[in-house]
């Protein structure tokens, strides 16, 4: 036995060594070889970490400092500001709208795609990236030539396109939230059960979809709050338009605007990750 | 009888699917009017008035424009700046990607590292300009920090926040993040019998890099940093927030026909400027699918 041990580990011995080894001992074993490389991944992983939270100290720091002194001044500065509030309004209702018709759009198309055309899978993914590759000042340039008058009136046009900007990150939340369930399990037992499509849609589905349509709307909304391009071109005062404005008269707020958007968001997102990844945590633990 | 039976089954079965997939097809009649409308109409509106005078004419004027003097500048900069603004965060990205994928899976690290990447890659814009000046800007933190150790941030290196180079380092902010969550699949993808058997066979880790995990991996990194050029190709906002508009890139110059900066005449050249981006984007779009369709060869084990 502990001649096995010592000798090289070759041939069909070798292996039974192998097999038989506790798979505490092995793990330990991959753990020192991944501790070799371990000093240039620290220095990899601190540098980023680096790039990353510098800007987001300096920014803190300058939001945050007046006459050399921390106060919350210009954190409390910014709904004083003039236009903020009408800015801060308009960009909240168009996030809105928006996720509204994304939503009534969206999850019927995608419950569709992956019940019915399957096939259709890859095309889907496909055109749903679109967005992402036409470039949003193109698009505007188009909007604006083909939209009737009485649309180009009024900033609801810009929720329309933002609907197809957001395309991509809610039919992929959505497409995820779909493959993570059995889909025609569920929806041929609720339609055995009397169940209607629509009440199948309602009870079922979005039950089920709930996390995947709660990262789809958080992403819609970050991208509507900071969208920029599509709303300075078609001369509304969103919200990120009102940052760049008024940084003219007192950079201070909109660093500190700027800053707050951002943390309120990523805040949002965090849970949300770390939320999706408790539910897919307990759906492998029920499959094991 | 039994013949009858069996006979009947599979054409019950195959014209129910027919069927019911016509009436399912309805159902992305909504959807398809909607792409329709707000994202085609408009993508070909903007091509077809490239061809058109500002009197409704057809005419190739505006496109030989649009590859003149300072427009024909504004793209040479646009894809010098994008190439710059994708090669390096490709490497950086996958540097990144590998250490992170040497953790566990359900590592604290790693899932850090995957949600922070969701968020940063989504970032773009206004804010991110501001987050660079109050960092490296005229009066920023680390540009008084360094002043203080007597280094000239902008005397000594020619660094310009507000020129190119500025414009890269903070694409860098999205752009990285990008990489790493586009990367990490396909490093996930690498089986792990494949280093062992390099191993087995003598291989070193150079050996397994240049003739087992490079080549498997090429593809996707080259898609990769195709994907990250379109990113960097069409941003608008922060360019602009950044540099007001000092350096010509395409973008900014096609949003300045918006903003109703235009010689009379020239009103579709706008237009010409964007048909060429969206061809520009397709020409790098088709390379990356054909570059997905090679990757996916070895994602399917």
């Amino acid at each position: 036995m502990v001649a096995d041990v010592t000798a090289p580990e070759l041939g069909l011995r070798g292996i039974a060594t192998e097999l038989n080894t506790p798979p505490r001992t092995r793990a330990r074993s991959r753990a020192r070889s991944i501790g070799r490389g371990n000093v240039t991944h620290i220095i990899v992983l601190t540098l980023t970490a680096v790039y990353f939270l510098l800007p987001l100290y300096a920014a803190g720091k300058f939001a945050l400092t007046v006459d050399g002194h921390f106060s919350w001044a210009g954190l409390k500065g910014i709904s004083k500001q003039d236009g903020f509030k009408d800015a801060f309004v308009l960009s909240f209702k168009l996030a809105l709208v928006t996720t509204l018709i994304s939503l009534a759009l969206m999850v019927p198309t995608a419950v569709l795609v992956h019940l019915r055309f399957p096939n259709l899978r890859r095309f889907f993914d496909g055109l749903t990236l679109l967005p992402i590759v036409i470039p949003p000042v193109v698009l505007i340039v188009g909007v604006l030539q083909v939209a009737p008058q009485k649309l180009k009136g009024t900033p609801y046009l810009l929720a329309l396109e933002y609907v197809v900007l957001a395309m991509p990150f809610m039919y992929r939340s959505l497409d995820a939230g779909l493959r993570s369930f059995d889909l025609r399990t569920i929806v041929d037992a609720s339609r055995s059960l009397g169940g209607g499509w629509l009440s199948t849609l309602w009870h079922v589905l979005l039950p089920n979809l709930r996390s995947a349509v709660l990262s789809g709307v958080v992403l819609t909304v970050a991208l509507v709050l900071g969208e920029y391009t599509m709303a300075t071109l078609d001369q509304y005062t969103t919200f990120p338009v009102w940052i760049v404005y008024n940084d003219q008269s007192s950079s201070q707020t909109s660093v500190a605007a700027s800053l707050l958007a951002l943390l309120v968001t990523w805040l949002v997102l965090i849970i949300i990750a770390a939320f999706g990844g408790q539910r897919r945590g307990r759906g492998n633990r029920e499959e094991a | 009888m039994s013949a009858v039976v069996t006979d009947g089954a599979p054409r019950l079965a195959r014209r129910r699917p027919a069927l019911k997939g016509l009436g399912a097809a309805g159902g992305l009649l909504p959807f398809g009017a909607y792409v329709t409308i707000f994202l085609l109409v408009p993508a070909v509106a903007v091509v077809v008035g490239a061809f058109r005078s500002p009197t409704g004419q057809a005419t190739l004027h505006n496109l030989h424009l649009a590859t003149q003097s300072q427009y024909r500048k504004g793209y040479e900069t646009s894809i010098e700046l994008s190439i710059i603004a994708s090669v390096l965060p490709a490497i950086l990205g996958f540097l990144i990607a590998r250490s992170i994928h040497r953790a566990p899976a359900e590592s604290f690290l790693r899932r850090l590292v995957v949600s922070l990447s969701g968020v940063f890659a989504n970032f773009g814009g206004v804010p991110l300009a501001f987050l660079f000046i109050s960092t490296v800007g005229n009066t920023g933190l680390l540009t008084k920090w360094l002043s203080d150790i007597h280094f000239d941030l902008y005397g000594d290196t020619g660094f310009n926040l507000y020129g190119k180079s500025g414009v890269v380092l903070v694409y860098l902010y999205f752009q990285i993040p990008l990489m790493v969550l586009v990367i990490l699949p396909a490093l996930e993808g690498l089986t792990p019998s494949w280093r062992e058997a390099s191993d087995n066979l003598g291989g070193s880790t150079l050996d397994y890099w240049r003739h087992v995990g490079g080549p498997a991996l090429a593809p996707s990194v080259l898609g990769a940093t195709l994907l990250l050029f379109g990113s960097a190709f069409s941003a608008y906002a922060t360019a602009e927030a950044l540099t007001s508009g000092t350096i010509a890139l395409t973008p900014i110059q096609i949003g300045a026909f918006l903003n109703g900066n235009v010689l009379p005449g020239q009103e579709n050249v706008g237009k010409a400027l964007a048909t060429g981006m969206l061809l520009i984007i397709g020409a790098v779009m088709v390379v990356y699918v054909l570059l997905q369709r090679r990757a996916a060869k070895w994602s399917q084990t």
